[in-house]
């Protein structure tokens, strides 16, 4: 047989019919890591770094200045930076453990358990992973004040947890599992609760590390709950702090509105500190993501949609 | 107590509570309130099709800019992007695992940056005096005689949003059909090369595309769903909602300008509307265009 020549999928070793692959992804993760890159550095950019002109792109002189200027501004305001953090890290570690548990249980319900109506409700969550929620931001706000929720912890955890995409991609994961496992449970007694404590959970940790992630990062980032459901200053989260920071001290290139603010705050040290804010906010993803990644990459194997 | 939970019920209630209670009753809501004049004090009034009529034939700024703006965005990004996944996907799924990872790791990140992380990034890019690394780069080398003003100008603001977008379009979809590519089986591509398959083109179009098929589909998915999410970028590159002359106002800026800064409700609920049956349709029409069911 002649030597394949074709598509090798997975290779364990460079070889070089490798390399044209190698000079697309170089440049290309190039483009798109640089700016990547770019977070850390602006970050830790002394003032005379950040201005300079022609402007450099490595940092020459690292210093921390900017992260004390972005905590220090905050207890300006009246709440301190360590306020906001706290608020973020309780908002983002409920909401990660509920939404594993509420997605995981239902997906559990989905995958393996025989009820009517279970078709329909598997089709509505798939119609539901087209749902994009800044498009119904108004009758969500009407909603959660009907229901009492404003300005409280809740509000920024509750409205996140029931996430399509995690029901999906659990629930895809869950059906891979043998039914003899789950059979010869129940012979021995085990409920159907039993059965997905015991025996589904721990072997669906791929699955549940990709639900962390995903909830991690919509949590994390969200902007919307600290600033339309909670008015109460001290109970807001980083990413309404960095909000009215940007909007504060204007970020560079801004003008009119928001360049007339500027001129009230100091610009140098603005964006000294929108960068450090930048990099709060990003790296905590990113980290999740590189310890989680390859679990991850094996969830997605079963996401298709059938 | 565990022993004895067997009922659907145990597994469900708490989902479709909160599902029921901020997707389902939202949208339902967003599509009552389409009928009704609504500015938040008094209580609403219902109007029949009057916002929608509104829409098409009265608002010029949706009319001329808006939806223009949000086609040309979705049609642009939607489908480079996700072509854009795939193929980098593909390329990936050939090279070893170390560098792989690596590779996956950088194209993913853009993705996990949002909101505030990206505007500061690209503000800085794009930013409109010499300290804008763009605008210092092309002054340097003599090509321009003094800085863009990129962000505010209406010529430049929807060709830099279409950029940042497609800077962060390797998402979660990309990260599944670059699962769904490993997954193939390698045995497939060595038969068909016997059978009388002769490139890679037809590679991927007879084997590959087929064979993850699911995965395509779920990527899809996402790719329409992040594109229209992402939109928001144009305001917060620009640091104003209206964008400069409306040059980068998409729908979902368009619901946040009437709903939240005038107040029209109502009005803001029908754009809505419109927009979640767009999402909608594209998603379908992309579904079938892969060819869902074969």
């Amino acid at each position: 047989m002649a030597k394949f020549s074709g598509m090798k999928i997975n290779p364990k070793r460079y070889h070089r019919s490798q390399l044209k692959f190698f000079l697309f992804l170089i440049p290309m993760s190039m483009f798109i890591g640089l700016p990547i890159l770019f977070i850390f550095s602006h970050a830790f950019k002394p003032s005379n770094e950040l201005y300079a002109f022609p402007p450099r792109f490595l940092v020459r002189v690292p210093t921390l200045q900017n992260f004390i200027d972005l905590v220090n501004f905050a207890g300006d305001g009246g709440v301190p930076f360590s306020r906001y953090l706290f608020n973020s890290v309780v908002v983002a570690v409920l909401g990660v453990f509920l939404s594993i548990m509420v997605t995981t249980l239902a997906a559990y319900g989905l995958s393996k358990l025989k009820f009517r109506g279970r078709k329909v409700m598997f089709e509505i969550n798939t119609l539901a992973l087209m749902f994009v929620p800044i498009a119904v931001t108004i009758p969500r706000y009407i909603t959660i004040a009907r229901l009492g929720l404003i300005d409280t912890y809740w509000v920024l955890v509750l409205p996140l947890i029931a996430l399509p995409v995690g029901l999906f991609l659990v629930k895809q994961f869950i059906d891979q599992t043998p039914n003899e496992l789950i059979e010869s449970a129940k012979i021995d007694g085990a409920s159907e609760m039993e059965v997905f404590l015991k025996i589904i959970f721990p072997i669906i940790a791929p699955a549940v590390a990709t639900v962390a992630i995903l909830s991690f990062q919509i949590i994390w980032n969200d902007p919307v709950g600290p600033n339309l459901y909670i008015d109460d200053e001290s109970m807001k989260t980083l990413p309404f702090y960095f909000q009215t920071l940007a909007a504060q001290v204007g970020g560079p290139g801004a003008t009119g509105g928001a360049g007339g603010a500027a001129a009230q705050g100091n610009p140098v040290a603005g964006q000294g500190m929108l960068a450090a804010a930048s990099m709060i906010q990003f790296v905590p993803n990113l980290l999740l993501f590189i310890f989680l990644q390859s679990k991850v990459i094996n969830t997605m194997a079963h996401s298709g949609i059938k | 107590m565990i022993k004895r939970m067997n009922h659907p019920a145990w597994f469900f209630t708490p989902y479709v509570l909160l599902f029921s209670m901020f997707i389902v009753i939202p949208v339902l809501m967003a599509i009552g309130l389409s009928f009704t004049y609504f500015n938040t004090i008094e209580t609403p009034e219902y109007i029949g099709l009057r916002n929608y009529i509104e829409l098409f034939t009265r608002d010029e700024v949706f009319m001329q800019h808006v939806l223009p703006n949000t086609v040309k965005f979705a049609f642009i990004v939607g489908p480079v992007g996700y072509m854009l996944s795939f193929l980098l996907a593909w390329m990936l799924a050939q090279i070893p695992h170390r560098p792989r990872t690596i590779f996956a790791i950088i194209l993913y990140s853009p993705s996990m940056t949002a909101g505030i992380a990206m505007a500061v990034l690209w503000r800085v890019v794009f930013s409109g005096d010499q300290t804008g690394y763009l605008n210092a780069m092309m002054l340097n080398w003599g090509l321009i005689q003094e800085p863009i003003q990129f962000l505010t100008s209406p010529n430049y603001l929807m060709n830099i949003m279409i950029i940042v977008s497609l800077w962060s379009s390797m998402g979660v979809g990309f990260l599944a059909m670059l699962a769904g590519i490993l997954n193939i089986d390698q045995y497939l591509y060595e038969a068909a090369y016997m059978d009388g398959m002769k490139n890679r083109w037809q590679e991927i179009f007879y084997i590959t595309i087929p064979s993850m098929k699911p995965q395509m589909l779920f990527g899809a998915v996402m790719a329409v769903v992040a594109t229209f999410t992402v939109g928001y970028i144009g305001v917060q590159l620009s640091g104003a909602n209206p964008t400069p002359q409306y040059a980068g106002q998409l729908m979902v800026n368009h619901i946040e300008d009437f709903g939240f800064i005038r107040f029209l409700m109502g009005y803001a609920s029908a754009v809505s509307v419109l927009l979640l049956i767009i999402i909608y349709t594209i998603s379908k029409g992309t579904f079938s265009l892969l060819g869902e069911r074969d």
